[in-house]
């Protein structure tokens, strides 16, 4: 239900109507009353109602309409609760958990351990460290394990298949399904297949009666066989829990994990330069528009932030920036996880091409624009002073982390 | 340089002709394998060794090509991982997945699991090899890096972020050797239980919009895309406005 005050005319006409028998349950409270010392007594909060942009209204005429303070409040579905409370099985799932939340291709991939579960398995998702993500419930998580300690940090592949071959020992699932992706999915599906000894189905994009099929070689041909013990999906690979609430119970491993003398050394990441990423694919852009007046300071600060540059229409029109870097529905469709807009008022062309993005924060002189209502942080200001101050406090953040290293 | 690299070459397929070509993971594989090793690079095939698209290999400056000569729907992993032990190589490079079969992306995997050896997945560019310990440069998704210290013996996959393959000359292709051995084979058991087909179009997923009452429906028929209920700083000083921005960041970790 929307948020916007509307008239309700059956409550107007109750309200004119004496004779009608919710008459006197819908008059409004009364304002004015004779008090028991005979003193006239006044509600001053009583009087009016609320118009329909929200504006308080008293009408002196006498003919107060009816429904007053009436909202139609936004009505919360709650989705039917899917309970297993004795598994007869278990389905893992190792999602990738990209950033810290479940990823659309996460969901997928729950959606179809959902669908291979029944009414009699339930759904156990494997987590390995720290996750942000507050909705397991909603996306079909049945029972949750989170691995935590500090030998999954980093990378350390072998680690986490130790991880996964312990679940494996005390929970057995029928099946194992994992992200068939680039960012992780795909390389711990196979390095736990070899692991094991399984041999998995690469690619699945369908499991449909017994049978799942998925993509082979170049993508030319399909290869279907019956279900393996474990699955490495595709994304869009099934529709994501959307008509049932779960319950996320969490759950421990009775015994430890093994620890894996690791045999790679992470070293951390490397600084690339974010110009050289192509634009679809970077992880962090900080666009300018119209709003941004010295094009200077924000390449200092895309420098700063080691953001990927982006740019709007005008201020490519503009000639600020190349053409290379509008975002947009002629421009680029963009990717990023954060999207930092500077001075952009998001035409819907604009808003299209960020579709995609997961945060957006926006810097931006006008608090009624629509790049305001599509972010999740704006900060109303003069996008220069703003800039100037991100660019300190970033330097200074900079220091502080080498200090702690030191 | 003396470390002793090997690159896994397979036959390719043109992905809109189907015709069989050189790898385009593979041929960066040798590639790479050019620029560490140079003319010490040994580059190794297993099956038919009378395939044409082989040659497209060798016209990028090898002298000879070692084939483990197997029949079609052969099991490469025996014989590759006894090859391997054998002939003491320190890297061996492949591309990630074969463009024809089934192409599941697993023989590295087990052919680490095999020998015993760390596996390096998505490798772009080797920095150093210093006393058996290799530095090298990991390609992770989004364009970034990430640098990996591992003692050599080690395998490694090449995709897309692995420099480009040099071109194939005509030349060198003619001349090159394709030195075929003959090995014991194994027959692979997977297609006895699956059958490949041409591929099928995935259906495009629809937008389903489940709403209960009209209005809904409307709403999301027209309504602009927002995030809904984001945090609005306003009358903050900038350096206010700043450290919230600053915070989201870390909290992201986009910020290095």
């Amino acid at each position: 239900m929307s948020d916007i005050i509307r008239r309700d005319p059956r409550a107007e006409w109750i309200a004119r109507n004496r004779l009608h028998p919710l008459h006197a349950a819908m008059q409004v409270q009364q304002s004015s009353w004779m008090g028991p010392n005979g003193v006239i007594r006044k509600n001053p909060h009583a009087l009016g109602f609320i118009g329909p942009n929200g504006v308080k209204r008293i009408d002196r005429s006498g003919a107060q309409q009816g429904g007053s303070n009436k909202r139609s409040a936004t009505v919360e579905v709650l989705l039917a609760l899917h309970q297993v409370p004795v598994p007869a099985f278990y389905i893992a799932v190792a999602p990738d958990m990209v950033g810290g939340r479940l990823s659309s291709h996460d969901r997928d991939l729950l959606g179809l351990a959902h669908s291979l579960a029944g009414s009699d398995g339930a759904v156990l998702a494997v987590v390995f460290g720290e996750h942000k993500e507050s909705n397991f419930a909603g996306n079909g998580v049945d029972r949750l394990l989170v691995l935590e300690g500090e030998e999954f940090a980093g990378y350390a592949p072998e680690q986490l298949v130790q991880g996964l071959r312990a679940v494996d020992n005390q929970f057995s699932p029928r099946h194992w399904l994992l992200p068939d992706s680039r960012t992780g999915g795909g390389e711990l599906g196979r390095r736990f297949a070899a692991a094991l000894g399984e041999r998995p189905a690469t690619r699945v994009w369908q499991v449909k009666d017994g049978l799942c099929s998925g993509r082979a070689g170049a993508g030319q041909q399909d290869l279907i066989r019956s279900v393996p013990r474990l699955i490495l999906g595709a994304a869009e690979c099934a529709e994501p829990v959307s008509e049932t609430r779960h319950e996320a119970l969490p759950v421990v491993l009775s015994t430890g994990v093994a620890r894996h003398l690791a045999r790679i050394e992470d070293l951390g990441p490397v600084a690339v330069d974010p110009a050289a990423i192509a634009m679809a694919e970077a992880e962090f852009i900080m666009s300018g528009g119209n709003g941004v007046k010295d094009w200077d300071l924000f390449h200092r600060a895309t420098a700063a932030l080691g953001a990927t540059e982006g740019a709007s229409r005008v201020a490519v029109d503009d000639g600020f920036m190349p053409r290379n870097r509008q975002v947009g529905a002629t421009g680029t469709w963009v990717t990023a996880r954060v999207y930092l807009a500077v001075g952009i008022s998001g035409a819907i062309q604009h808003l299209q091409g960020i579709g995609a993005c997961d945060k957006v924060v926006a810097i931006n002189l006008d608090a009624g624009c629509d790049m305001i209502k599509r972010a999740d942080l704006s900060v109303i200001g003069d996008s220069a002073e703003i800039l100037q101050a991100l660019i300190e406090a970033v330097e200074n953040y900079r220091g502080d982390a080498k200090r702690d290293a030191a | 340089m003396n470390t002793k690299v090997i690159s896994l070459v397979s036959i390719g397929a043109h992905p809109t002709s189907g015709r069989s070509r050189r790898a385009e993971q593979d041929a960066r594989a040798v590639e790479l394998g050019l620029q560490l090793a140079g003319d010490n690079l040994q580059v190794l095939h297993a099956g038919d060794p009378q395939e044409p698209a082989l040659r497209a290999y060798l016209g990028m400056g090898l002298a000879q090509l070692d084939v483990l000569e197997q029949p079609p729907g052969a099991d490469a992993l025996g014989v590759l991982g006894d090859y391997l032990r054998e002939a003491g190589a320190q890297l061996v490079l492949t591309g990630s997945q074969a463009e024809t079969g089934e192409g599941s992306g697993m023989l590295p995997f087990l052919l680490a699991e095999r020998l015993g050896w760390p596996l390096v997945v998505g490798l772009a560019e080797v920095e150093s090899i210093h006393n058996g310990v290799a530095l090298v440069l990991q390609a992770l998704p989004r364009g970034q890096r990430r640098r990996l210290k591992v003692r050599l013996p080690l395998l490694a996959t090449v995709d897309n972020a692995a420099p480009k393959p040099r071109q194939s000359a005509f030349g060198p292709a003619r001349r090159g050797v394709l030195a075929a051995r003959t090995v014991e084979i194994v027959e692979d058991e997977l297609l006895e239980g699956a059958e490949l087909q041409p591929a099928k179009p995935r259906p495009k997923r629809l937008k389903v919009i489940k709403a209960k009452s009209g209005a809904d429906r409307m709403k999301a028929a027209t309504a602009k895309a927002s995030g809904g209920g984001g945090q609005v700083l306003k009358g903050v000083s900038p350096e206010a406005g700043a450290q919230a921005i600053l915070k989201l960041l870390v909290e992201e970790g986009v910020l290095r």
